[in-house]
């Protein structure tokens, strides 16, 4: 299980955290709806570092951004998500 | 390559066993192929063993990074049947369950297939509702499905708890029997050696480092063996795909997630049924050595670590044993994971991509073993012709921009919550 040190709680089980998407598949509302549509239906997948939202949802309830590797779940970063 | 047969084991018994070749040649790869298959697991496999065997296209290579069987053929819970809801996935999934029940006698090699059945638990009359919805689809397009009332279930698994403090109770069940599993390393040895035998190359510790794209079109690919050109590639590398169609910048609506799955250490026959629940995510079988197989849920974040989480481990264990409580005293002797495809609709993608003569088969989430055969087939069709099989039709990469996804669960491009 991965440890997420959430900036508001502190270091957590992942277990209280859901993983929501990758950054890259945000749609802001004004985002034309080709470019939506491309938003919500690729992704770069990427083997390697990945910027994600994930939610506390049993913890302080935030969103945060969490920079993780895909292949060695090692966590970089974890910083409060501003849209 | 000689054919393997009991006449073949006797006069061997005569001679010290000596004579037996090896299953497929050790082939250095070539300048240039028809088409090149990138992948070799049961999809891509089966895929160049149909271009040869139907389509006749026998300048075919396989390239495997690692060796045959190493990647998802061999990591998964070796479940076979075709009982899903949505018509383009049932009429796909019952063509492979076809091939798959004249597969040992196709190949020349006994991939154990074993039709004991798949059957769903029922925990509630919601449940049974939806198992009743399932099976009448299936009847009416003409895939067996049988609904089970709960003394049918107790019949057939007398080993599970219907007892009325049971955590999970048993309402009924719906079975499809001629569903149930085959040993996974035995459909890879056996497509490799098939498709070796018609002349196609199997080359292994071969991984593909780049694509090479001359004006719009695929002209080859750069392997960690060197260059080699090809009239047409077939990416075949599910749980691979984002990072291999990024070498042509192609991003695709896949995520890679992880599924785990673990086995006891083997006993006497005490399941001889496929026992699976949608409502707690559940797979319990036993394996013909005697080893109850298991598997649960996915991690539900991307990940390509081929390594699960041990809560998702306790989890399956906990409903397994809560099912047949006479698991508990069993050892778990390995757990395994494969990294899957999760496609944005939980169906596969067998496509044309937007590079000529670059084609994709992925996106096979966590039911790709039992596609195998269809999948090859269906691939073969595409890779030979260009247009899709009549069966794969459905599932063109386009469909996502047509809004014509199939999505059995009905949750759209969210693959953790499948």
């Amino acid at each position: 299980m991965l440890s997420i040190d959430c900036p508001h709680c502190g270091p957590r089980a992942q277990s209280e955290f859901a993983y929501d998407r990758t950054l890259d598949a945000i749609v802001p509302l004004a985002m034309p709806p080709a470019e939506a549509m491309r938003a919500l239906y690729t992704r770069a997948n990427p083997r390697g570092w990945s910027d994600e939202l994930w939610h506390h949802r049993f913890g302080c309830r935030a969103w945060l951004v969490v920079r993780r590797h895909t292949v060695t779940h090692a966590i970089e970063s974890v910083i409060g998500y501003a849209p | 390559m000689s054919r393997y047969s009991a006449l073949a084991l006797l006069r061997g018994a005569l001679t010290g066993q000596k004579h037996w070749d090896r299953a497929w040649r050790d082939p250095e790869p070539k300048a240039s192929y028809d088409v090149i298959v990138i992948g070799g697991g049961g999809h891509g496999l089966s895929t160049a063993y149909y271009l040869a065997k139907v389509h006749g296209i026998r300048n075919v290579a396989v390239l495997e990074k690692g060796w045959i069987g190493g990647g998802n053929t061999g990591r998964n819970t070796t479940i076979v049947r075709s009982n899903y809801r949505q018509p383009a996935l049932h009429n796909f999934f019952d063509f492979a369950l076809g091939l798959w029940e004249g597969m040992s006698d196709e190949l020349n090699f006994n991939v154990m297939f074993s039709p004991r059945g798949a059957m769903f638990l029922g925990h509630s009359d919601s449940d049974m509702t939806s198992l009743a919805q399932r099976g009448d689809a299936l009847r009416c397009a003409g895939i067996d499905a049988e609904l089970l009332t709960r003394a049918q279930v107790q019949k057939l698994v007398p080993l599970l708890d219907m007892s009325p403090a049971a955590r999970f109770p048993i309402y009924g069940g719906m079975i499809q029997r001629r569903g149930g599993t085959a040993r996974h390393d035995a459909v890879a040895w056996g497509y490799a050696r098939a498709a070796d035998a018609l002349g196609v190359d199997v080359i292994q510790n071969c991984e593909v480092t780049g694509l090479t794209i001359a004006g719009g079109r695929v002209a080859g690919v750069e392997t960690t063996r060197g260059a080699i050109g090809a009239g047409r590639v077939g990416i075949c590398v599910a749980g691979n795909s984002g990072p291999v169609a990024a070498l042509a910048g192609i991003k695709l609506p896949i995520e890679a997630q992880t599924l785990q799955a673990f086995v006891t250490e083997p006993v006497k026959p005490m399941i001889d049924t496929v026992i699976m629940s949608q409502s707690l995510h559940c797979y319990i079988s036993q394996s013909d050595k005697g080893g109850i197989v298991l598997g649960g849920d996915p991690d539900q974040f991307p990940s390509y670590a081929q390594r699960g989480l041990p809560n998702r481990l306790e989890k399956a264990a906990a409903e397994a044993i809560a099912l047949v409580p006479a698991l508990s005293r069993l050892r778990m002797v390995r757990c395994w994971s494969g990294t899957t495809d999760m496609s944005f609709d939980g169906s596969p993608i067998i496509s044309t991509l937007p590079v000529d003569g670059l084609y994709l088969n992925g996106g096979w989430c966590y039911g790709g073993f039992k596609a195998t055969p269809g999948s090859g087939f269906a691939y073969a069709q595409l890779l030979a012709t260009g247009a899709p099989h009549p069966l794969a039709a459905p599932f063109g990469l386009d469909r996502f921009a047509r809004g014509a996804t199939v999505d059995e669960a009905g949750v759209g491009p969210m693959p953790q919550l499948r």
